[in-house]
Parts: C-alpha cells; structure tokens; sequence
C-alpha cells in the first residue's frame, strides 16, 4: 500500500484511467468495481483521483462522494500497511471482545477508524466475520486469528510490528 | 485444463472417470482450511504435505484440503479415512506422530481426541455433535477438496442440473421446487418456487438472478461456510434456477469481508466455464447463462434485496418501496430473482432426488434441513445442520454440549439483529419458521448464539440497538430516529441512569419503528428490545435505579 507516500507526491493518475478503461465495454460500467480496483491500487481514494473517475466515466462528482461515503469499505485518507479488523458481532461480543479493542488501542495508541502515526496499521471494527466460532476474533489484512486474548493479540501485533522495529 | 462437456453423456463419463480416480486404498487426510485458518490450519496442512512427500508415502496417503469440517470449537480440525477418525486442536508439532502412529499404524492419539465428561471418543461417527446431525446440504463440506471440481462431480455433483436440462421443462423444475416446500433459507422464509414462478412468469427479453451472499447478520457464517466448502452448489442451484426462469446471466453479491469464499467461489466459475457448465450451450442443451462475482463494500442494509440491486447497479444501497418486487423490477428494472445462499445450494439435491425425497426431512411448515452456526457460550461452537422442527434444546444441549463452566443457559439469541432472545423456558420449541415467530424471534438465517447467567440481556439489547443504528441507511425516519432513540434510552439504562417511563417509551419507539419503517431492517430492528423485554422484564427494572 503507498498509500502514506502518495500522500504528498503526485499520484499517477494512469492506473486509474486503466481501471475505467477495463470497464468501458460493459453493459454495466460498475461504479463500486471501479471504486474498488482504485482503493486496491493507491491503498485509498484520494480526491483527484475520484475527480479523474467522475470526468472519464461521466458521473457527477456528488454522487461518487455519495457512494464512498456510504460504504464501510472506502476511505478518502491514506491508511496503514496492515488493516487489522476487529470483530466486534454478537458471538465476539459475548465472548469479550472489548477487552481486545481495548488491548489494540493502548498498544497502538489510536482508536478505532484511525491510523498510526507511521502508517503501519489501521484500527478497524467490522460488524462480523463469520468466524464466530472461535471468538473473539480479528483479520490483520486478510489473515483471521481467533480465540483471542489480550497477550495473543499483542504477540499477533508484535509480529507484524517487527520489521518496522528492526529498521528503526 | 479441464476438458468441456458437451453432452449429458460426457458429464456422466466424466462423473465415472472422477470415482474412478478417487477409488483407491489410500488413507485420506482431510485438513479444514477454512474457518480452522484462524489457529493455523494452513501450516498443519502444510507440514503434512511435506511429511508426506519426505516419507515416500505419496501412495500411501492423500492429504485433502477441505472446508468447514464442523466442530470449529476444536479448530483446527481433520480426519483420518478409513478408519473415521476425528482429531481436534492439530499443531504443526503433532504431525510426525500422527502419521507414525495413527495412519501407519492405526493407534488413536488420546490428546487429540474429541472428549466427553472425560471420555475420548476418536471416531467422528461416535461423537454426539456429529451424529445427531443430519448433514444433507453439508454434504459435501469438509469431506471434498472445494477447489476441486472432480471431487464434486465424483459425488454426483451436476447431476440435478443435468436432470433439470434435459428432463423437465422450466415450469416442471418450478414445480418440482414448490412440490418440495423449499423456503427461503436466507431468512424471510417465502416459498422458493412461488419465488421463481413469479420471475418466470414476468414479460422480458432479459431477466436476471442473483445469489444474495451479503451475510452481514452477527454471529452468522452457515454461507461463508457453504461457499468456501462446497462453492459449486451453489454454482449448479444459480444454474438450474436461471434456466427454470429464463435468465442469461447471474450475479453473486459476496461480502468483501469473506476472502476465502470469494477465492473459492471464484475458483469454482472458472472451472464452471471451463467444463461448459458456464457459457453458451450447456452441455449442449442450447441453453445460456453466466455468472459474475460482485464484492460487497461494507453495509449491512445490502442484505435486503432492493438495497442489494442498488449496491449491484453501482449506486449507495438503499432500499426502495416495493411494490414493485423484484420479480417484476428488479436489476436495471429486468425482473429478477434473488435467493440466498444456503437456498440455492438446496435446489440440486432437489432436482437429483426429487421433492418427494425432499420432503422426509423436516415438518409441514418447513421441510428439508437448516443449517445453524452455533456461537457463544456453548462447548461446541461451530456448524450444524439439522432437520427443520428439531427443537433448541437438542441443537444447544445434544449437539452443542451445552453451558460450559457449570454455568445455566439463559437465552439463545436467534436471527441476529433482526431476531430476538429464546429463554430458556422454550427450550423445547421446534425450530421451524412459524413457531420461532411465535415466541417473538426469527429464524433469520440461522445465527445462533447462546447466552449464558452471566450475559446481562438489556446489555445485548443496547449491543443490537448499537449495531442497526450504525447500520441504518438513513433514508426512512422510524429507522433513522427510532434506533437512534432506543439506542440513547438503552445506553442509559445500561449505565444505571434509566427511569421508570423509560421502558414504556421503549417499547412504543419499537412499535413505530416496526411498523413504519420501509424496509426488513428497520421492520425487524427493535425484535432483539421487544423480545428482551418481554422475557427479561425484571433485568430492565433491576437498572433503574
């Protein structure tokens, strides 16, 4: 994800002319694929690039803000390396997942929906993961991990953590 | 490479080549590498591959990667076959004896048993979570390769797709599906073949269908489960509908959330197409019909279907007012028929056996089986399915194991947060579609979550309050203003700063909001508070201080 880089510097915007031009044939020039495959490739939605979306494909700038706003997936500000996505469903609930979100925060020291201030993780909470089995339970990018505990969740941070620890 | 099928009869030759192939004296592993991922399935399966393959036992032993093996409270699981054995809590470190002593061997690892009161029981047929399930639409989940067509058809997949194309005419299939009783699974319960009647009947050059796989409902993964165990299911049930309909194309709307699902069901397309059981001519039947994956972006309200069609069309996913249904105007205004994911992967064991043999399974109101995922508080957490009118105490206590630690059971939450709260006095309810109702719940998908003494009931009212607000689309005020009402009287009385009239305006803020609200999820939002409160009463009047 360079999504912290992109930040600052000028984003090629060709990767997301690609991305429109891939749909252009389509009965269907799906607005949310499109929207996807954009988040995918800058790691987030920056303005000019959801600017570049609404001149190619011809839809009004208000209603792709619209869209974005409305689903949980889409973010307008950069995010971290890893995602990590705490399950906060009712089996997770039941089963103590505050005292992991708790864990998480005063490890990272950021709440949920926020990014740390070098950019390696994003806090997030999702309603279910359908992983209630063996709850409590997160995803750290695609990757779930259940059964949780406050030590098992600083150890799974810890091992992502590292490599940023090792170069500093 | 697979090679296409271009006739009925190379579907049958192919289904004798595939037993042929899998008939053999070797020991079988089968490794879940689904929900067991999350403790580490990946490297269990991993390491004995490669324990396999440096042993020179590649004759001897095949190691099958499979999907949800059930018993998910041992993740990560497997089995050995023959001789049945079922083996929980696998590590890396317990490979080498598992393949010294059980497979070569055939001794039972006493650790690695599944254990009740004390005693191990090694073999899966033996173990109660197994054996007072009816496994029919699991069938195949947890015991072939999911990513590998040629185990389904070796286990007659396709077979009831074939039937439908050559030996019925699309209003027969229709028929067929009404015959059996088949409601959706998906929750709403409506009769799947009155469903595709409608859809078949409306005048259009194009219809569509759609398999509704936005399982957002808390504490539910009986789809997730289905897709990535046993993805072409669900592939021959969108088939077989889409013909009985007259639809050319297809759209499975998949949660983002849900990896593993999406890379199977992917996968199971592509070898779909590839065996032209995708694409133009089908088999040579002159039928045509495609499919194509669609991510979710994250709303729960895109489970209710004309949000969902929003979501499809590229738009913010909000309801509309129906009429019109979806069955008359529906994707792009075509008509449309959408099903859930566990009912569609019911129709090919409907058009294999027939509605007849369909109908042993369940009771009048419900026929065939529901698959429940069993969470929280209960020993054996995991997935279950039964036969419709088996009541919640056999699910929670017979096949669940009960309350662990010496607790009491106090609620089993249903339906998610459109459900309610069973107490422990319905215990004895058969679960089908009408009596769940009855006691102020929802069948719902089919999340089950147990709650033991310790849960405070008005708590998990806030929670599911907590939960639609968030996820209310905004656009109907009972929905808007009612949850977010609730949920400010809620957080109050749970921080022991309620009064007396708080419970009264409760419950006619739920009323409103049932009654007026536009779509399922506001309709059925305030369920979770009235049922708390109707059964747990005295847990609200406890908070007020």
């Amino acid at each position: 994800m360079e999504g912290k880089e992109s930040n600052k510097q000028v984003i090629d915007m060709s990767c997301v002319r690609d991305i429109v031009s891939k749909f252009a044939d389509r009965d269907d020039p799906n607005l949310i694929s499109v929207l996807q495959q954009a988040q995918d490739e800058y790691g987030y939605l920056p303005k000019s690039v959801l600017k570049e979306i609404s001149s190619v494909m011809d839809i009004p700038l208000t209603r792709i803000f619209g869209v974005v706003t409305f689903y949980s997936q889409f973010t307008l500000t950069p995010r971290g390396r890893h995602s990590i996505k705490v399950c906060s469903g009712t089996a997770c609930h039941v089963k103590g997942a505050e005292g992991v979100k708790q864990k998480l925060r005063d490890e990272l020291q950021i709440n949920e929906g926020e990014t740390t201030p070098d950019y390696q993780f994003t806090l997030e909470t999702v309603a279910c993961i359908g992983t209630c089995f063996l709850a409590p339970v997160m995803m750290v990018d695609e990757r779930y991990y259940g059964k949780l505990t406050a030590d098992k969740t600083s150890d799974i941070v810890g091992t992502y953590s590292n490599k940023k620890l090792g170069s500093e | 490479m697979l090679k296409s099928l271009k006739s009925n009869d190379d579907l049958v030759a192919m289904k004798e080549a595939c037993e042929e192939k899998f008939k053999s004296d070797k020991v079988r592993v089968y490794v879940c590498m689904t929900g067991c991922r999350a403790l580490g399935a990946e490297e269990v399966y991993g390491e004995f591959q490669k324990q396999v393959k440096t042993q020179g036992l590649e004759d001897k032993v095949e190691v099958v990667e499979t999907g949800c093996q059930g018993l998910c409270a041992k993740a990560p699981v497997m089995t050995i076959d023959p001789p049945g054995i079922f083996y929980g809590r696998v590590s890396v470190d317990s490979v080498p004896e598992i393949i010294s002593s059980t497979i070569l061997k055939g001794e039972v690892i006493n650790k690695l048993c599944y254990a009740e009161s004390g005693k191990k029981i090694p073999y899966m047929k033996d173990i109660p979570f197994y054996n007072r399930q009816q496994k029919v639409v699991l069938r195949n989940c947890g015991v072939i390769d999911p990513k590998n067509v040629e185990h389904y058809i070796a286990r007659k997949g396709y077979e009831g797709l074939a039937r439908a194309l050559f030996h019925l005419p699309p209003e027969g299939i229709i028929k067929e599906i009404e015959n059996s009783g088949l409601r959706g699974r998906g929750g709403g319960g409506f009769p799947t073949g009155t469903k595709w009647g409608f859809v078949r009947k409306a005048k259009s050059d194009i219809k569509y269908i759609v398999c509704n796989a936005d399982e957002g409902d808390p504490g539910a993964f009986m789809d997730r489960a289905i897709l990535e165990g046993d993805p072409h299911a669900v592939v021959e049930g969108m088939i077989t509908a889409a013909f009985a309909i007259g639809a050319n194309k297809g759209f499975v709307y998949v949660r983002a959330e849900y990896p593993i699902a999406v890379d199977h069901l992917e996968f199971a397309i592509h070898q779909a197409r590839q065996l032209n059981l995708l694409g133009d001519n089908i088999l040579g039947s002159g039928f045509n019909f495609d499919l194509e994956i669609k991510k979710g972006a994250g709303a729960f309200v895109c489970g209710e279907e004309t949000a969902l069609i929003a979501s499809i069309e590229g738009k913010r996913g909000m309801p509309r007012p129906r009429p019109p249904f979806p069955a008359i105007s529906g994707l792009w205004q075509k008509p449309t028929n959408i099903n859930n994911v566990e009912t569609f992967a019911n129709v090919p064991l409907i058009m294999q056996h027939g509605s007849e043999w369909y109908k042993q399974f369940g009771t009048k109101n419900g026929s065939g089986t529901k698959i429940f995922a069993l969470a929280g508080n209960v020993k054996n957490t995991g997935l279950v399915e039964v036969p419709m009118g088996t009541t919640l105490r056999e699910i929670v206590f017979d096949i669940g194991g009960g309350i662990p630690g010496r607790r009491q059971f106090k609620a089993a939450q249903m339906g998610g947060p459109s459900g309610g709260c069973v107490p422990a006095e319905h215990l004895d309810l058969p679960i089908d579609y009408e009596s769940v109702k009855e006691v102020g719940a929802i069948m719902g998908s089919g999340g089950l979550i147990v709650m033991d003494e310790k849960t405070s009931m008005v708590e998990i009212a806030r929670y599911f309050m907590e939960f639609v607000q968030e996820e209310s689309c905004g656009k109907c005020g009972p929905c808007r203003i009612g949850t977010k009402r609730m949920l400010e009287v809620l957080t109050r009385l749970v921080a022991g700063n309620g009064c007396r009239e708080d419970i009264e305006d409760l419950t006619k803020m739920a009323h409103v909001t049932k009654n007026a609200s536009l779509c399922g999820l506001g309709q059925t939002a305030p369920n979770p508070v009235l049922s708390t409160i109707r059964f747990f009463l005295k847990e609200f009047e406890e908070l007020i201080p």
